[in-house]
């Protein structure tokens, strides 16, 4: 294997790790998948035409996204390629109740949600600091672009649910819990040990789930931790689980397992899916100055969407159904270039009107002022 | 306004020390919004270190008052968090100078929190700190941080003078729907002084003159004002007359008063424990500098806490503004 080899978590690969499907597309529960069968027997096969779907609708999404980029139409972009298996994984094994707290890159997870991307883009096209109202999108939080502070904001939020009886009344159906996506660079900042150390204490309704897809921009996962990340839950005290994070089914069995512990009651846990990414961090990295183009090899060829396909030609589903994916992703994806071109810019309003919830007077002075000066203008060009 | 025990006659008037004052300040507010909670470090069956949260876990149990893990960033994110959900979290950060470890939330997520989703969430979310020197302690116990948060778009930041400020400002900081850095002057927790518990009487971001004067404007916040009151019955006996006013909210920060107050007596001294680089008393200084540059006989004089680290506390009385020091900015001033 080409990666370095003090890197534990990839060492590792070969046991605990849960995997439902290999790298060619079989299925080959792993020994340790026993126990999240059931979970895998909960779907069907419209669920996986689902899966499918999803994970080539969002890698066309996001080589557009980089385009746009790349045209001068987004400041930044942020690619997912190679982390769609973990994240639509994760993301159905959520309920509509649940509450989630993305990082930056989990752009299939707000769509499986309800969001429309185009919304994510227009934070990146700098209209916006924020780009949707959570509550009206599924529950899927802003994205935070400060490492790790969102694990505090989830577990502060699963501490409000626990507060107000929302949470392990023993209905599935209304019972809530929240999941929080982090990644291995995250992993090392204080603010995500700090909320495993809350979550724990006060055994929140909450899933961590750490995409580990080895690189923090231009350092390795080895730079962050000497031993595999799931192990760290051991040592704060809620059960650890590395999946197969290219194995869209072993994630969304492990998550799916995870989530309703977590909704009835049983307390927090993390689970690191191990992954790629397969792209540069953003549109403004360049990672062929520092990555081994055979490391990049040996997990293109483990690539999630082109295992699960082989999985459902196993199954027998038509290639009418496959093609009709791709035209589908491809539609997507010219749609959201027209409408992401036809975003507009916000009035120079939002500056001050969200500060603060009561006018603050420095900043009605200042809008006021802003206004004035700006009007001075207005028609004096003779 | 309501009394601050609805279940038994309570006296509308009592002589309190601050922490007491803060204490029935917090209870009332957690009797009128069951959303309020208590968060911090030994908060609990302790009451806190400096007993300001005593007898609250008893009264409201532990889903009420929580007493967390020692980690500050945690405290406020997770306040973040569950503000996000609706509560209204009530902060206590130990000591001025263990908030730092919590200043990222503070600055980067609570502040902007709202601006970030374009006014789709509230942080109703009160940040208390007992700060400021006189009370001869360690590194780290006596600082004056202020500054850095009055620095910050999205924060109020308030400090009360005395108990009666303490009681009324605390239920309004935590009434607000915005965050709010509330600092305690620690020094002036055990002084008495009374409280009505009937009316505020000012609001929570209007600064106020407590003694009135002509000769020169002297301002401050927080357990500068006993040092301003001081220094004015100093300098009456010399037939200075000097108007003191009580800054109360540091942002915003009211200049009504201050502005009516230099038109008056043209001079203006500031004081404050905080290093005087950068600081609140700068920034006072340069306003009125622009908003009253013809009221002015004299350049704004500051008199602060000196530009280094607080010092170790056995010369803590050089540090520190001083009465003294106070009138030697007000003689320099009138001397222009």
């Amino acid at each position: 294997m080409p990666v370095t080899s003090n890197d534990a978590s990839v060492r590792t690969l070969a046991s605990p790790t849960v995997q439902l499907l290999a790298t060619d597309g079989s299925f080959a529960p792993s020994e340790s998948a026993a126990e999240f069968l059931p979970y895998f027997e909960r779907l069907t096969e419209a669920d996986y035409r689902k899966f499918y779907r999803d994970m080539v609708v969002v890698r066309k999404f996001d080589t557009e996204a980089a385009n746009l980029q790349r045209q001068g139409q987004l400041a930044l972009w942020v690619p997912s390629h190679g982390q769609e298996a973990a994240q639509v994984g994760s993301a159905y094994a959520t309920r509509a109740q649940d509450h989630v707290f993305p990082s930056y890159r989990e752009h299939v997870v707000g769509m499986i949600r309800g969001l429309d991307m185009v919304d994510i883009l227009r934070m990146l096209r700098g209209v916006t600091l924020g780009g949707w109202t959570p509550e009206e999108h599924g529950n899927f939080h802003l994205y935070t672009l400060v490492l790790a502070s969102q694990t505090l904001h989830a577990t502060g939020y699963a501490m409000g649910m626990q507060l107000d009886g929302s949470t392990a009344t023993g209905n599935p159906e209304t019972d809530q819990a929240v999941i929080v996506y982090y990644g291995d660079g995250a992993s090392s900042q204080g603010d995500a040990n700090e909320a495993l150390v809350f979550a724990a204490s006060y055994q929140t309704p909450q899933v961590f789930f750490m995409q580990n897809n080895h690189w923090a921009i231009s350092v390795p996962v080895s730079r962050q931790s000497r031993s595999p990340l799931y192990l760290r839950a051991g040592g704060f005290g809620m059960p650890g689980i590395q999946v197969d994070g290219n194995d869209v089914l072993a994630s969304y069995a492990v998550t799916a397992k995870a989530m309703d512990d977590a909704r009835a009651g049983h307390g927090p846990s993390l689970i690191e899916a191990l992954t790629y990414r397969v792209g540069a961090h953003t549109t403004a990295d360049d990672p062929t100055k520092y990555r081994d183009p055979e490391e990049l090899a040996y997990w293109v060829a483990r690539d999630p969407i082109v295992r699960f396909r082989s999985y459902l030609e196993g199954l027998g589903v038509e290639q009418e159904f496959l093609d009709s994916v791709d035209e589908e992703a491809a539609d997507y994806a010219a749609d959201v270039r027209r409408r992401a071109l036809d975003i507009t810019g916000p009035d120079r309003a939002v500056i001050f009107d969200n500060v603060y919830a009561e006018p603050h007077p420095l900043v009605v002075e200042q809008k006021n002022w802003l206004d004035a000066y700006e009007a001075s203008f207005d028609g004096s060009e003779s | 306004m309501t009394m601050p025990d609805t279940q038994t006659a309570a006296p509308t008037r009592a002589n309190l020390p601050m922490a007491k004052a803060l204490n029935a300040g917090l209870r009332q507010a957690m009797l009128s919004d069951p959303k309020v909670l208590m968060m911090g470090e030994d908060i609990g069956p302790l009451g806190g270190v400096f007993r300001v949260t005593e007898g609250l876990h008893a009264e409201f149990g532990e889903k009420r008052v929580l007493d967390t893990p020692l980690a500050e960033s945690g405290i406020i994110g997770t306040a973040i968090g569950l503000a996000m959900r609706g509560y209204r979290p009530v902060c206590e950060i130990q000591f001025d100078g263990f908030v730092f470890p919590g200043f990222d939330q503070i600055t980067s997520q609570l502040a902007r929190m709202r601006n970030r989703h374009e006014g789709g969430v509230t942080m109703p979310v009160v940040v208390r700190i007992p700060y400021g020197g006189h009370i001869g302690s360690i590194e780290h116990h006596q600082e004056s941080p202020e500054a850095y948060f009055a620095h910050t778009p999205g924060l109020r930041v308030v400090s009360p003078s005395n108990p009666h400020d303490a009681y009324w400002m605390m239920q309004e900081a935590i009434a607000s729907n915005d965050p709010v850095i509330f600092f305690e002057p620690k020094s002036r927790y055990w002084p008495k002084g009374e409280v009505d518990f009937t009316a505020a009487g000012t609001p929570l971001h209007a600064s106020r003159v407590v003694r009135s004067g002509t000769s020169v404007t002297v301002v401050g916040h927080g357990a500068m004002v006993s040092v301003l009151l001081q220094a004015a019955e100093l300098a009456a006996a010399e037939g200075i007359s000097l108007e003191v006013i009580d800054l109360r909210s540091i942002s915003p920060i009211d200049y009504a008063p201050i502005l009516d107050s230099v038109a008056k007596t043209g001079h203006l001294v500031v004081a404050q424990e905080a290093a005087g680089f950068v600081s609140v008393g700068s920034e006072i200084a340069a306003t009125v500098t622009e908003r009253a540059f013809y009221s002015l006989e004299a350049p704004v004089l500051r008199v602060s806490g000196f530009d280094t680290p607080f010092p170790p506390a056995a010369v803590e009385t050089h540090f520190l503004p001083s009465p003294d020091r106070v009138l030697e900015a007000v003689d320099r001033s009138l001397a222009y």
